[in-house]
């Protein structure tokens, strides 16, 4: 057998295409399945796209980085589910490109922080950790809160993700910056239209600023979101054992 | 070998030709897209791609004017010194950026800056991994490889100016990550957090490192590929597999720094881990342990322990790792069957790594009375030591029940830092050691007592590095798991984020330790590079360069 091996070390592209085929493998057995296997995601009621207030928020979300420190997964051992709520389901994560699941848990976990804490609180705290928490180490974001919020590509941003694979249909995209003004207006005549294109959308003033539409807004309303859609009254977690 | 006669002549005003038309298609490509960006980030980079072409360009016309230099031997050796000049320099400024983050969770409240969006924890940690792990090991690995593959081979590299372009390329590429992570610039991805046109740039200059690489195996002097250029090769084509799936994403514009990832949630979490993990494996482990087969018997001048122990170890190794990504994803959505799978692999994994770390300590056979004499031998030795040392811990974290603890805990960091600082740290700087007396036909280093310094300095560094993480790490997840006598969850999440502060500021003097003993090497390297000795160090018989392999 070792002296076979000779052949490889004389044969420079057979020998890459043997690497290539050998490291192939595992991925191939391991990814692949997840995409046809329908067990992979679990049925649920609820989940539906990210308003385009919301798919700001998480751009925000992921620009400065905050999965680095938060996970957005729950794990079902007793201590979590305690302490953060129902474990994470696949399928709360379907719609995002890329997954937030992060790998570390310098702060808490994110995955069920909607409406845990007000609005105010969100506010206060990003743009002063410690000011309400004084032993946290987070950095504080109080610029966000000046920030006027980037709307020239959100029905771009709206067309990538049905690129890739997220259910917006034409009239989402081509309403995205009215229905992101109109998020945070409760007064605005697009409540209805926002309220019937993303059912169960939160609607108000998040940054507590009516002059102006801010980052802050958008962030605010994304972690309002996050954990909140999934309806676990109709959720049945023996037909989803995986 | 039949094709070795042609590909040897490569005509050097192809390639110079091809690279100009390449250079003013990147300068007006960059330039249109400039003008037309979508978002003021976009518009700097592309402003910084035109001027790295107008750059190459100059550099390329001075390549053609100049004569060119002859070369002991023949080799192509220019190149591989830029890369240990890089080497030092991004290792500088990945470590030092390791410690203004330590910092800044040691002491919060002095290192945040409201209004200064890039100086927050978010921006910074990114730039340090990709420093440390692309900029710092990624240049290691071109120097290193376009070295070996050279001297092992017995023929200059293939390609003309490629390799050339390979190094200016690669560079460019970490710098566009680096300003791109300051700006906000990110696909969240970790260790694959660059943009989707930065992975594209990358994407051509790695095409280009495989084709010289691969060109001048092809057109060796030495009947067999030696061992070391196995590792390469795969560390060179399996990071090519990685960092073209999982980077696969739409761009919300063609002239805009902003994507969405192609896939989504449980499957974009596999995927990513496939790759995350495998940078560990393929860029951090086989790229090194290529360093490890060329540079240890080298100066030790034993050869390799055992010639079928290397087979076994790169083909179990190379196919094993690949498998073991789903470990990081324990008790989520991800299916039980994938993490399953994970687990078993990730245990399977002990036997080959172990395999390799006996054969590269085993290579000291009849040699270990130079660790007493030679500090830069002593130092890769203790890497491999390093390197088993966490690949034993690795498997163990693998395991379910422990994962349940140890995850999203410092626990993972300490042990992704014994492997970064201990393993792929003192083998890189056992390589650079080696290589400036040899680059710059230097009898000998500056200083062995400046090599002593910077071994003991950064050896206490990575000791309390690892430990205050390994005490920090398991008493988070414990407080997070406690219960009080009535049932309740004893500590609130801040609780714990407190107990962890004196760790923190341990883990900042380890680290500070450690960026010391790696500015000791620069200087003893640039003392070296200038044909220094340092008073009463002159080895009274000098040894001779060792000849080519």
């Amino acid at each position: 057998m070792f002296d076979r091996h000779q052949f490889l070390e004389k044969n420079g592209l057979i020998l890459t295409v043997a690497i290539l085929v050998t490291v192939a493998i595992g991925g191939l057995v391991e990814i692949a399945p997840l995409f046809y296997l329908e067990s992979t995601i679990e049925k649920v009621k609820g989940v539906r796209p990210y308003t385009p207030l919301e798919l700001a928020g998480r751009n925000i979300y992921v620009r400065e980085g905050c999965y680095v420190c938060h996970s957005q997964q729950i794990r079902p051992l007793r201590d979590e589910v305690e302490r953060y709520g129902h474990y994470s389901l696949a399928a709360e994560s379907m719609y995002d490109h890329p997954f937030q699941w992060g790998s570390k848990r310098t702060g808490p976990d994110l995955a069920r922080v909607g409406g845990k804490y007000s609005d105010d609180w969100h506010r206060e705290h990003l743009i002063d950790p410690q000011s309400l928490v004084p032993e946290s180490v987070m950095p504080p974001y109080a610029f966000l809160q000046e920030t006027a919020l980037d709307l020239s590509n959100m029905s771009a941003a709206l067309r990538a993700n049905r690129i890739v694979g997220v259910p917006y249909t034409e009239d989402m995209i081509e309403n995205a910056v009215s229905d992101a003004r109109a998020q945070v207006d409760p007064f605005s005549d697009d409540y209805d239209a926002l309220l019937e294109r993303y059912p169960g959308a939160i609607i108000r003033e998040f940054d507590g600023d009516a002059t102006a539409l801010t980052e802050m807004d958008a962030l605010i309303a994304y972690l309002q979101v996050l954990g909140t859609m999934v309806d676990f009254d109709a959720y049945e977690p023996e037909q989803n054992y995986r | 070998m039949a094709l070795n006669a042609n590909q040897a002549s490569t005509n050097p005003i192809d390639d110079v030709v091809l690279t100009s038309v390449f250079l003013a298609f990147g300068i007006l490509l960059s330039l249109y897209v400039a003008a037309n960006a979508a978002d003021p980030q976009m518009e700097i980079h592309a402003l910084m791609f035109a001027a790295a072409f107008a750059f190459g360009a100059l550099f390329l016309a001075r390549h053609v004017m100049e004569e060119p230099k002859a070369e002991p031997g023949g080799y192509a050796m220019g190149v591989v010194r830029a890369g240990v000049f890089a080497s030092v320099f991004w290792g500088l400024a990945g470590f030092l950026v390791g410690v203004v983050i330590a910092a800044q969770l040691a002491f919060p409240n002095l290192l945040y800056f409201p209004d200064a969006a890039w100086t927050s924890f978010g921006r910074l940690r990114p730039l340090h991994t990709s420093a440390v792990i692309f900029a710092f090991g990624g240049n290691v690995l071109i120097a290193t490889s376009f070295y070996v593959v050279q001297r092992t081979c017995r023929a200059r590299l293939f390609g003309g100016i490629a390799p050339w372009f390979v190094f200016w390329g690669y560079n460019l590429f970490i710098v566009i990550a680096a300003t791109g992570y300051l700006m906000g610039v990110t696909q969240s991805k970790e260790y694959a957090e660059p943009e989707w046109y930065a992975d594209l740039w990358l994407t051509i200059v790695w095409v280009v490192y495989l084709l010289v690489f691969l060109g001048t195996v092809l057109k060796r002097k030495e009947p067999h590929i030696y061992v070391a250029n196995w590792f390469y090769l795969s560390f060179i084509v399996t990071i090519a597999m990685l960092h073209i799936v999982n980077n696969l994403a739409v761009p919300v514009s063609w002239t805009g720094s902003k994507s969405y990832s192609l896939f989504s949630g449980v499957q974009d979490a596999l995927t990513q881990w496939w790759y995350a993990h495998n940078a560990v494996g393929f860029f951090l482990t086989t790229g090194f342990l290529a360093i490890m087969y060329y540079f240890i018997p080298k100066r030790a001048e034993r050869p390799v322990y055992s010639y079928r122990l290397s087979i076994v170890h790169f083909w179990s190794l190379i196919f094993i790792y690949i498998w073991a990504g789903p470990h990081h994803l324990h008790y989520t959505s991800l299916p039980e069957w994938a993490q399953t799978l994970g687990m078993t692999f990730s245990v399977m994994l002990w036997m080959p790594s172990w395999g390799g770390m006996i054969n590269g300590l085993m290579t000291l056979s009849g040699a270990w009375d130079k660790l007493r004499t030679d500090p830069v031998l002593r130092m890769m030795v203790v890497s491999v030591a390093f390197y088993g040392m966490s690949t034993f811990e690795g498997p163990l974290m693998s395991v379910r029940a422990v994962n349940s603890l140890s995850h999203y805990t410092d626990w993972t960091i300490g042990h992704v830092h014994s492997g970064a600082l201990g393993w792929v740290g003192y083998i890189s700087f056992g390589a650079l050691y080696c290589l400036v007396p040899w680059l710059w036909n230097r009898k000998q280093l500056y200083s062995n007592a400046l090599v002593e310094w910077h071994f003991w300095i950064s050896t206490i560094g990575i000791v309390l590095y690892i430990t205050s993480m390994w005490v920090s790490g398991i008493m988070q997840g414990l407080m997070w798991r406690a219960y009080n006598e009535f049932g309740f969850l004893q500590y609130s999440f801040v609780e714990t984020v407190e107990a962890m502060h004196p760790y923190y500021i341990i883990r900042m003097i380890g680290g500070s330790l450690f960026l010391v003993g790696a500015i000791i090497m620069a200087y003893n390297l640039y003392r070296t590079a200038r044909g220094d000795i340092r008073a009463n160090e002159q080895v009274p018989l000098a040894p001779v360069p060792a000849a080519a392999s």
